[in-house]
C-alpha cells in the first residue's frame, strides 16, 4: 500500500476530486497548507518596491492506494490539477507499512 | 404637498400657456422655522444611514474569500470618504443647486456656500446644513453598493478615480432629477427615499461595471465561496437597522409619515426575508444568507414607496421583491455574469420593482398620492418612465466611464495580484494572521 501526497492548487480541487471519483478513488484527506516551490512564490511590484509573497496557499491531498494503482492516480491528479503555470504543485508517493479500520479493527498490509 | 427629500413643495396650475409650476416655498416663506423634533430625528437618521456604509462593507466582506475581505470592507469606507469630500466641494450643488434644464443643479452651493444653519426652502423645517449631511450619507452608501461589481479584482487607485467620476456624473444628476427639482420631479414621479436614485442607479451601474471589468479568475470553473457568513449577517443587520433612518428620516419630519415609513420598512424587509427563504427552500435548503439577502431585497423595494403605501401593501411589495431578486440572482448566475455580490439582482431589480410598485400601491390614506390599484394610471406611467430613464442613464453612463478609466489606468489588477489577493497585493494587509 502506498500513500499519495499531492500538493495542488486550491482552485483545482473540484476537478481533481471529480476525476478521482470517476475512476473509483473516493477516499481522501484534504488539508489547507501554505508553502512555496522552486519559484519562491510570487513577486509583486508594490509602490516602486518589490513585495514578496513567498508562502502561497495550497491544498494537500492524502490518498491511500494499492501499489498497482499508484501511477493511474498520479496521472489523474496531474491531468486534472494542471494549469500549465508555475505553482501547479507536486506529488509524493510514500510506502505505508500497515493500515487498519477503526470501526471493524480490520488490518490491511 | 410634495414630501420626498429635496423636492421642494410645489403648486401646479394649468394656464393658457401650458403648465406653470410654482415653488411653494416662495409662498410659505414665513413658515420656514426650525422644528426641534424634526431636526433631532434627521440628525439621528443621518448617523444611522452613515452606519449602512460599513454595513454594506461587512455584508460584502463576508461574501468574498478571506484573501480580499480587508479590501472589500475598505472599499466601502473609501466610498464614504470620497463621497463626503466630493459632496461638500461640489456634489451637493450639482444635485440640489438651481435647476439647469431639468438635468443637473447649478453651482450656487459650491463649497457649501450659502448652506447654513438656518432653515431653507429645500430643507423644510430642519437646518439646511443638516439636510445637506442627510443627503451626503445617501451618496456615500450608493457608491459603496457599487463595489459589488469589482469585488476581488479592482485596482484601488482606479476605483478612486472611477468613484469620483461616477458619483459626480451618475449619482448627482440622478439625485437632481428626482429630488433636486429636475425633470422626474416635474413629471410627478414618486421616490420617497431613493429607490431610483440609490438602488436602480447603483444596481444597474454595477451590471455595466461588471461587464467592463470582466469575471474574476476562476469564475465558473470553481466555487468562489463566501468565507464568513456570520460577517455578512452582521452587515445585513446594520443595513436593516440603518434603513429605519434611510426611509423614516426621508420624511424630513418627526411625524406620522415618518412613523409609517418606519413601520412599512420593517414589514417589507420581513416579507422579503421569508419569501427568499421559501424560494430557496423549494430548491433545497432554507439558506440563512438567502434569508438576509431577501430582507435587503425587501428593504430596497420599499424604499421609494415608504411614504406612500400602507402596511398590507408593504407585505406584498417585500414578498414579491424576495422572490423576484432571488430569480434575478439565479438568472445572473445562469448567464455566467460575474456581478459578484449581486448589487444588480438585489438593488437593481429590487429598486426597479419598488419604483413600479409605488405606482401600483400608493394610497391616499397614507399620503395624497394614489396608484394603479386605486385607478390612477398616470402615476403608474410616471413611475415607469422615471425608472426606465434611470436604468438607461445609469447603465449607459457607467459603461462609458468604466471603459474610459479602464483605457487610461486599467480597472483590474494583474493576474498575479488577483491570485495572491487584493489585501496583500494592494493594501499590504491581511485579515487573518
Amino acid at each position: 500500500m502506498m500513500k499519495i501526497e499531492a500538493i495542488i492548487r486550491p482552485e483545482r480541487l473540484e476537478q481533481v476530486k471529480k476525476a478521482l471519483e470517476e475512476s473509483g478513488f473516493v477516499a481522501m484527506t484534504i488539508s489547507d497548507v501554505l508553502g512555496r516551490g522552486e519559484q519562491k512564490g510570487i513577486k509583486l511590484q508594490y509602490r516602486g518596491g518589490v513585495l514578496d509573497v513567498d508562502m502561497l496557499p495550497k491544498l494537500k491531498l492524502e490518498i491511500f492506494v494499492r501499489d498497482e494503482a499508484v501511477e493511474q492516480v498520479m496521472k489523474i491528479i496531474c491531468d486534472a490539477g494542471r494549469t500549465g503555470k508555475y505553482g501547479d504543485g507536486r506529488i509524493f508517493v510514500i510506502p505505508v507499512a500497515m493500515s487498519g479500520k477503526v470501526r471493524t479493527g480490520e488490518v490491511e498490509k | 404637498m410634495w414630501r420626498s427629500p429635496g423636492g421642494a413643495p410645489r403648486l401646479r396650475c394649468l394656464t393658457n400657456f401650458g403648465q406653470l409650476t410654482i415653488e411653494a416655498s416662495y409662498i410659505r416663506v414665513i413658515k420656514l422655522t426650525i422644528d426641534s423634533g424634526a431636526t433631532a430625528w434627521v440628525l439621528v437618521s443621518t448617523a444611522m444611514v452613515m452606519l449602512m456604509t460599513p454595513g454594506v462593507g461587512l455584508f460584502y466582506g463576508g461574501l468574498v474569500r478571506s484573501k480580499t475581505v480587508v479590501s472589500m470592507i475598505g472599499l466601502s469606507f473609501l466610498a464614504l470618504a470620497l463621497a463626503s469630500v466630493q459632496w461638500v466641494l461640489f456634489g451637493y450643488s450639482l444635485s440640489f443647486g438651481t435647476d439647469i434644464g431639468g438635468f443637473v443643479g447649478g453651482l450656487d452651493f459650491l463649497g457649501l456656500r450659502g448652506v447654513g444653519m438656518d432653515a431653507a426652502p429645500l430643507a423644510g423645517s430642519i437646518p439646511h446644513v443638516l439636510y445637506m449631511a442627510f443627503q451626503l450619507v445617501f451618496a456615500a452608501v450608493t457608491l459603496a453598493i457599487l463595489t459589488s461589481a469589482v469585488a476581488e479584482r479592482v485596482k484601488i487607485s482606479s476605483f478612486v478615480v472611477f468613484g469620483l467620476l461616477w458619483t459626480t456624473l451618475v449619482y448627482d444628476p440622478l439625485a437632481h432629477w428626482v429630488w433636486g427639482g429636475g425633470w422626474a420631479a416635474s413629471l410627478g414621479a414618486l421616490d420617497f427615499a431613493g429607490g431610483t436614485v440609490v438602488h436602480i442607479s447603483s444596481g444597474f451601474s454595477a451590471l455595466a461595471l461588471a461587464l467592463v471589468i470582466g469575471k474574476r479568475i476562476g469564475f465558473g470553473s470553481y466555487v468562489l465561496e463566501p468565507h464568513n457568513i456570520p460577517m455578512a449577517m452582521i452587515g445585513a443587520g446594520l443595513l436593516w437597522f440603518g434603513w429605519f433612518g434611510f426611509n423614516g428620516g426621508s420624511a424630513l419630519a418627526a411625524d406620522g409619515l415618518a412613523a409609517n415609513a418606519f413601520v412599512v420598512t420593517n414589514i417589507s424587509a420581513a416579507a422579503g426575508a421569508l419569501a427568499w427563504m421559501a424560494a430557496s427552500w423549494l430548491k433545497g435548503k432554507p439558506s440563512a444568507l438567502g434569508m438576509v439577502s431577501g430582507g435587503i431585497a425587501g428593504l430596497v423595494a420599499i424604499t421609494p414607496a415608504a411614504g406612500y403605501v400602507d402596511s398590507l401593501s408593504a407585505i406584498a411589495i417585500g414578498g414579491v421583491a424576495g422572490v423576484l431578486c432571488y430569480r434575478a440572482l439565479l438568472f445572473r448566475v445562469g448567464r455566467e455574469l460575474d456581478e459578484s455580490l449581486d448589487a444588480w439582482a438585489v438593488h437593481g431589480v429590487g429598486g426597479l420593482w419598488g419604483a413600479i410598485a409605488t405606482g401600483i400601491f400608493a394610497t391616499a390614506a397614507v399620503n395624497q398620492y394614489t396608484g394603479l390599484l386605486y385607478g390612477n394610471v398616470d402615476q403608474f406611467i410616471a413611475q415607469v418612465i422615471a425608472a426606465g430613464a434611470s436604468v438607461i442613464y445609469a447603465f449607459g453612463m457607467t459603461y462609458i466611464l468604466a471603459k474610459l478609466v479602464d483605457a487610461f489606468m486599467g480597472l483590474r489588477v494583474s493576474e498575479d495580484e488577483e491570485y495572491v489577493g487584493l489585501d496583500v497585493a494592494q493594501l499590504g494587509e491581511k485579515a487573518y494572521a
